[in-house]
């Protein structure tokens, strides 16, 4: 062991270079080179603060709050470097082999990673200074920091990887954080199912994961990203072996995604997911881990793009993406709480990011999950504050909280308008990229897959999105903060410790959409695309300039939804079933039931599993099974028993014996006394020597 | 050093904890104090110089080493051949460990009818046996020591076990769990040992008249025998070997011993007997019958993925908390067969891992679970909601266990499953790489249902409010000999999960090795 320890530390020492840069980008220096302290120093941390945090002055909020303050600075740093030098440079350190293949722990500085580092980081900056207000007083005020600290370095190792088996770790870590965080408060039963729904739909998912990293890697015979860009940059016709893998592997690798970034029909986790505190909610299920799916197809983009690998899952990819954005948009018309609200708005946000990247618009799909962080993480933190407040989730409880609550209310809005889609916010932007794309898009499907068709029907769908989105959102905001209001407590604006990070992210919210406008400003465009893959800017589709016709329809489709919204739900009304009468009978009730989907997952497989079919086991196990094993005993025994009245040849002896066999209370020491065990032993192996014997002289 | 690399250390660190029994055996039965150290200062110095033999062991080399080889019984040219490689190197090495663990735990836990002494020699006797399998290279010496494991354990279970009364399906007869359990271990046990030894003994018979495992490998027995009577030889040491593992269905001695056991019984019978089958796979069957392994090959696969699905389901179906952690073994046993099915050197990597992984994991689930059923007197997992509010640390351990047994990647558990199904993808040359792939996935999936048991065990155990039975009960939580046994446990899960090269720095070069000589390439 101590001659591995020490092959390791070399190993440190001489760090290898992961894939060649195809185009002219930098190793990014020091700053590249120090990276791995990006995911290194939160996990530490993370321990650090179980065991030392109830000691520190602020109970282990300050080592988080440093740690998120480091991360911020780094990503930020990381970020200009790279837009006045792009870097891309993968950094690997050989922990172990296997067979021939090394295992490596590595960390991963190229335009996509920098953009997690940024998102991850300043996000989770402001959500974790908010989080020290919001969780004031709770019973596990430290180990909740513990498990956020894990839950931001599990993000980081899974955005810093450069191989499969690191990605599949810091997944799986954001997993158990996330598992963790949702069921924070784990007396009521309820909230740790939702945590478990959590981890197991999510697993449910990884078996795709796990099975497209396998394929992909043992095609390649390597767990390197660089390794696989480097077999797909050759063309199908040089990478034979992947290229016939690719299809399945990229579809089961976009299982994995499914499950991570909640899409249709493996969503089912993240409304309820809301059980955890509302930083959770929004640093985990808005900003970033619910990303790590639209993150895994973006890192894995050229094996969706370029032709002859999986380039025909980007069908399943956009379908399965329209089908999101559609269905989960209606059903967070139907919530009454705030959060499930949002946590329905951020799966229909999902299904727009997981849409565009099956158009193969990269670009317009990450730029929508970079704005989305910051507005939807924003909601969710203005959401919190009104729960903190009012002391409920449920709109029917809030109302006219926009005096009370000045603070909130404006910044709220900034959010909802951003999410609308409303010019010049960043939802706007981004928003308008997809529906860019999806134009662009119909153009590369075949005939039998939909083709022009397609895209089109797609673009319709999103624009039909668009125009849920603002209606929904228009909703939220007139029930929350208009009106008079409903419920019991004494609401008051929150601490300036929430209200600041609030102001923060309505900065980013309002502008950050600014740094990649069609045509004019490309920033967005160029960090994301500084990637270590030949023509890799070839690869995507983006839009050159801004598409007037389509930002007008998509800005009619918000501006609809805002009016229609303001018309059902601008009138105060007391009651919810008043406030409700914009019911769709028929429509209404399936959207209540969630398409009965849960339902389906509850009653169609866990209960089956759980239920009979365990049974089932468990009784074949014990009736057949140990009916062979126990039968075989007791004949056995019998057989002794015979063996023996032939032995003593006498009826006496025979009583004597069973009585023996059968006075089986006297404890172990006395069985062996009886000779029970040497009798079967003596029967076993008398038996093996004629077989042997038997076996000798036979062959 | 010359002493010691030729032999004398390895036979130290097996015969240590003998003689240490038989000092034992000096001691008057009173002197609890002594018996103790006695027994800790034999085994803490096994465990020592096994750490020495790391530091002696030459890792650039894949052959046997630090071994010796001297005649024992000439007659049958059965020899006191010994000597480890980097396969058996990690499990010698864990089955010290583990050793001193139980022995320190054991401090201050005493089961029923106490007697430490009668105890403690128990536990010797079975570190002698467990330490000599793993560096045994002559079939008679590898039988004796493989044997002479059953008899401590039957006498752990069968005299410290639990005493409640059970009553067996079907016959309808009623009996104390400790006599029904250690009956059916000792039986089913020596029922596949007899088919082993008969494959041994055919080995000697056909395969040119020796024990050694090395000769036998390198005379090609198996070419000696024809493949009609090797096909046979092999399913004789299968049954023997799958019983052990034990392999789906001849796993039905497991549940019940390892509920009846005391906590230290269960504790090294799951944490290093289970692993003395799957290691006779890895050092008998594929070396000497490399044929007949991919012959067999796919059975076993299908077998160990069967037992990968049916102990998730069984695990499901539990109410007793340790019968649900001797499920688990069962599935997380079929990992590592999965990964010796497919004779590759990433799924025998990927097996060893797994099996060191295990033998720590599930070693820590039965200490816990041991722990909390001394405390709670009931192991009815209905019963035993919010023990993370009456015993957090406890808890807070259990909870870290349960998520490494279930394969969190990041900890130790991890490798073995996900290296057995990527072993899985591209079988040895001349295995059907459809049906292997088909197991992949399955056994993918299995570890969708591992994570339920897991999560829902925690749920039921640690979550929730406590049941109102507790209410005015006082429970003290992990008590400081519990911690000394615990914590290196939780670090080397920690330690192999960050850097599996601990595992396979060893194994690594060993395994290309053993795997090229037996199918060639």
């Amino acid at each position: 062991m101590l001659a591995l320890l020490t092959n390791v530390n070399t190993l440190i020492l001489a760090t290898e270079e992961g894939g060649q840069a195809a185009e002219a980008l930098s190793d990014g220096g020091t700053l590249a080179s120090l990276a791995w302290l990006i995911p290194v120093v939160p996990m530490v941390a993370a321990f650090a603060i179980v065991f030392f945090g109830k000691r520190m002055p602020y109970k282990g909020w300050d080592i988080a709050i440093a740690v998120m303050g480091f991360e911020a600075l780094y990503g930020t740093l990381l970020l200009l470097s790279h837009i006045s030098s792009p870097i891309a440079k993968d950094f690997s350190v050989e922990i172990a082999k296997i067979g021939n293949m090394p295992i490596e722990w590595g960390w991963s500085v190229d335009g996509l990673s920098i953009m997690m580092y940024f998102v991850v980081g300043v996000v989770g900056f402001l959500v974790f200074v908010y989080a020290k207000g919001y969780m004031e007083g709770d019973v596990r005020f430290t180990w909740f920091f513990a498990s956020f600290t894990l839950f931001a370095g599990g993000m980081l190792v899974l955005v810093s990887a450069p191989n499969f088996i690191q990605l599949i770790v810091g997944w799986e870590l954001v997993g158990v954080a996330s598992w963790l965080l949702i069921g924070h408060y784990w007396e009521e039963h309820e909230n740790s199912s939702a945590a478990i729904k959590a981890f197991i739909t999510n697993k449910v998912a990884d078996v795709g994961l796990f099975v497209g990293a396998i394929m992909i890697s043992m095609s390649v015979g390597s767990f390197r990203f660089s390794d696989v860009m480097h077999a797909i940059e050759g063309g199908a016709a040089e990478a034979p072996v992947l290229a016939q893998f690719a299809f399945w592997g990229g579809l089961a690798l976009f299982i994995g995604a499914m499950g991570k970034s909640a899409q249709f029909p493996l969503h089912v986790w993240l409304p309820d997911a809301m059980a955890g505190p509302t930083p959770v909610s929004a640093l985990m299920h808005a900003a970033t881990m619910v990303t790590a799916g639209i993150y895994l197809i973006g890192r894995m983009f050229p094996l969706y793009a370029v032709e002859g690998f999986a380039d025909e899952v980007r069908w399943v990819i956009i379908i399965v993406g329209a089908l999101t954005l559609f269905l989960t948009g209606l059903i967070a018309l139907v919530q009454d709480d705030i959060k499930k609200v949002l946590a329905y708005s951020t799966l229909s946000q999902l299904g727009y990011m997981m849409a565009a990247m099956g158009a193969g618009a990269y670009t317009a799909g990450l730029f929508h999950l970079f704005t989305h962080a910051f507005f939807k993480a924003l909601l969710f933190l203005g959401a919190g504050s009104v729960i903190h407040s009012v002391h409920s989730n449920n709109m029917s409880d809030m109302g006219g909280l926009r005096k009370k609550m000045p603070q909130t209310f404006w910044t709220f809005v900034i959010g909802s308008a951003a999410l609308a889609g409303i010019f010049p916010l960043a939802g706007f932007w981004s928003k308008d990229e997809i529906l860019a794309s999806f134009e662009y898009a119909g153009g590369h499907y075949t005939t039998a897959q939909g083709g022009a068709a397609l895209g089109t029907a797609v673009l319709w769908i999103a624009i039909a999105g668009a125009f849920v989105t603002a209606f929904y959102m228009t909703r939220t905001v007139w029930l929350t903060f208009f009106g008079t209001y409903k419920g019991e407590a004494h609401p008051h604006e929150s601490p300036k410790i929430m209200t600041y990070p609030l102001v923060g992210l309505a900065i980013g919210a309002a502008f950050f959409g600014l740094i990649n406008m069609p045509g004019i400003t490309e920033v967005f465009t160029d960090l994301v695309g500084g990637r270590a893959f030949a023509g890799f800017h070839d690869l995507e589709h983006h839009a050159d300039g801004l598409n007037l016709v389509l930002a007008f329809v998509g800005t009619l489709a918000a501006g609809l939804g805002i009016y229609l919204g303001w018309r059902i739900w601008g009138p105060d009304r007391a009651t919810q079933a008043e406030r409700d009468t914009f019911r769709v009978n028929g429509l209404y009730p399936v959207l209540e039931n969630k398409y009965y989907i849960d339902d389906f997952y509850m009653d169609g497989v866990i209960r089956p599993i759980r239920g009979p079919m365990a049974r089932a086991v468990n009784w074949f196990n014990g009736h057949v099974l140990d009916f062979i094993v126990n039968g075989a005993g007791l004949l056995a025994k019998a057989v002794g028993r015979l063996v023996y009245w032939f032995d003593q040849r006498g009826l006496d002896a025979a009583i004597n014996a069973s009585g023996a066999a059968t006075g089986a209370g006297g404890g172990a020491l006395r069985l062996l006394q009886t000779g029970k065990v040497q009798q079967y032993a003596i029967l076993i192996f008398a038996a093996t020597v004629i077989l042997v014997a038997g076996l000798v002289i036979w062959f | 050093m010359d002493w010691f690399e030729s032999g004398w250390g390895l036979s130290l660190v097996v015969f240590l904890p003998l003689i240490g029994a038989g000092v034992l055996l000096a001691i008057p039965k009173k002197d609890e104090a002594l018996q103790k150290m006695t027994a800790l200062g034999f085994t803490v110095a096994s465990f020592v110089l096994s750490l020495v033999l790391i530091v002696a062991f030459d890792f650039d080399t894949s052959g046997i080493q630090l071994g010796t080889k001297l005649d024992w019984i000439p007659s049958i040219s059965s020899s006191y051949h010994i000597g480890i490689d980097g396969i058996s190197l990690p499990l010698l090495v864990l089955s010290t460990f583990i050793t001193v663990l139980a022995i320190i735990y054991s401090w201050e836990h005493w089961p029923e009818p106490h007697n430490p002494k009668a105890f403690l020699i128990l536990m010797l006797l079975l570190a002698t046996g467990m330490n000599g399998t793993f560096v045994a290279l002559d079939l008679i010496l590898f039988f004796v020591f493989f044997e002479v494991v059953l008899l401590p354990m039957y006498f752990m279970i069968g005299i410290w076990g639990d005493r409640a009364e059970v009553t067996i399906p079907v016959f309808k007869i009623t009996t104390q769990m400790r006599l029904y359990a250690s009956i059916k271990f000792f039986l089913f046990t020596l029922f596949g040992s007899a088919f082993m030894l008969l494959g041994f003994l055919t080995l000697y018979f056909k395969g040119g008249q020796t024990f050694d495992m090395l000769e036998l490998a390198a005379n090609g027995a198996e070419g000696l025998m024809g493949s009609g009577l090797a096909f046979w030889v092999f399913a004789a040491l299968f049954l023997g070997f799958a019983v052990k593992v034990p392999m789906f269905p001849f796993h039905t001695w497991l549940p019940d011993a390892h509920t009846a056991a005391p906590t230290v019984g269960s504790v090294l019978l799951a944490a290093i007997l289970l692993k003395l089958g799957t290691y006779a796979f890895v050092r008998i069957a594929i070396p000497i019958l490399p044929e007949q392994s991919l012959n067999w090959a796919p059975a076993i696969g299908i077998l160990a993925v069967i037992g990968i699905i049916y102990a998730s389901l069984a695990c499901l179906a539990q109410t007793d908390m340790k019968r649900l952690i001797a499920f688990s073994s069962v599935g997380h046993m079929g990992f590592v067969m999965l990964g010796i099915a497919t004779m590759t050197p990433i799924g025998i990597n990927a097996a060893i891992i797994g099996m060191v992984a295990h033998g720590i994991i599930t070693g820590l689930l039965f200490f816990l679970a041991g722990s909390m059923s001394h405390r709670y007197h009931t192991r009815e997992m209905a019963r035993l909601g919010g023990n993370q509010k009456l015993m957090p640390i406890m808890g807070a351990i259990l909870g870290f266990t349960a998520l490494a047994s279930l394969g969190l990647p990041g900890l130790a558990g991890f490798w073995g499953e996900f290296m057995a199904l990527l072993s899985s993808f591209s079988p040895a040359a001349g295995l059907s790489t459809t049906l292997f792939r088909t197991l992949m996935v399955i056994g993918a999936v299995g570890t969708v249902l591992t994570a339920g048991y897991m999560l829902w065990m925690l749920q039921k155990v640690n979550f929730g409010e406590p049941k109102d039975e507790w209410a005015g009960h006082e429970f003290h939580d992990v008590d400081k000999w519990e911690m000394a046994a615990w914590a290196p446990l939780v670090l080397a899960t920690i330690a192999i999960g960050i850097l599996p090269g601990i595992v396979f720095g060893a194994t690594n070069d060993s395994v290309v090795d053993l795997v090229s000589k037996a199918f060639g390439g």
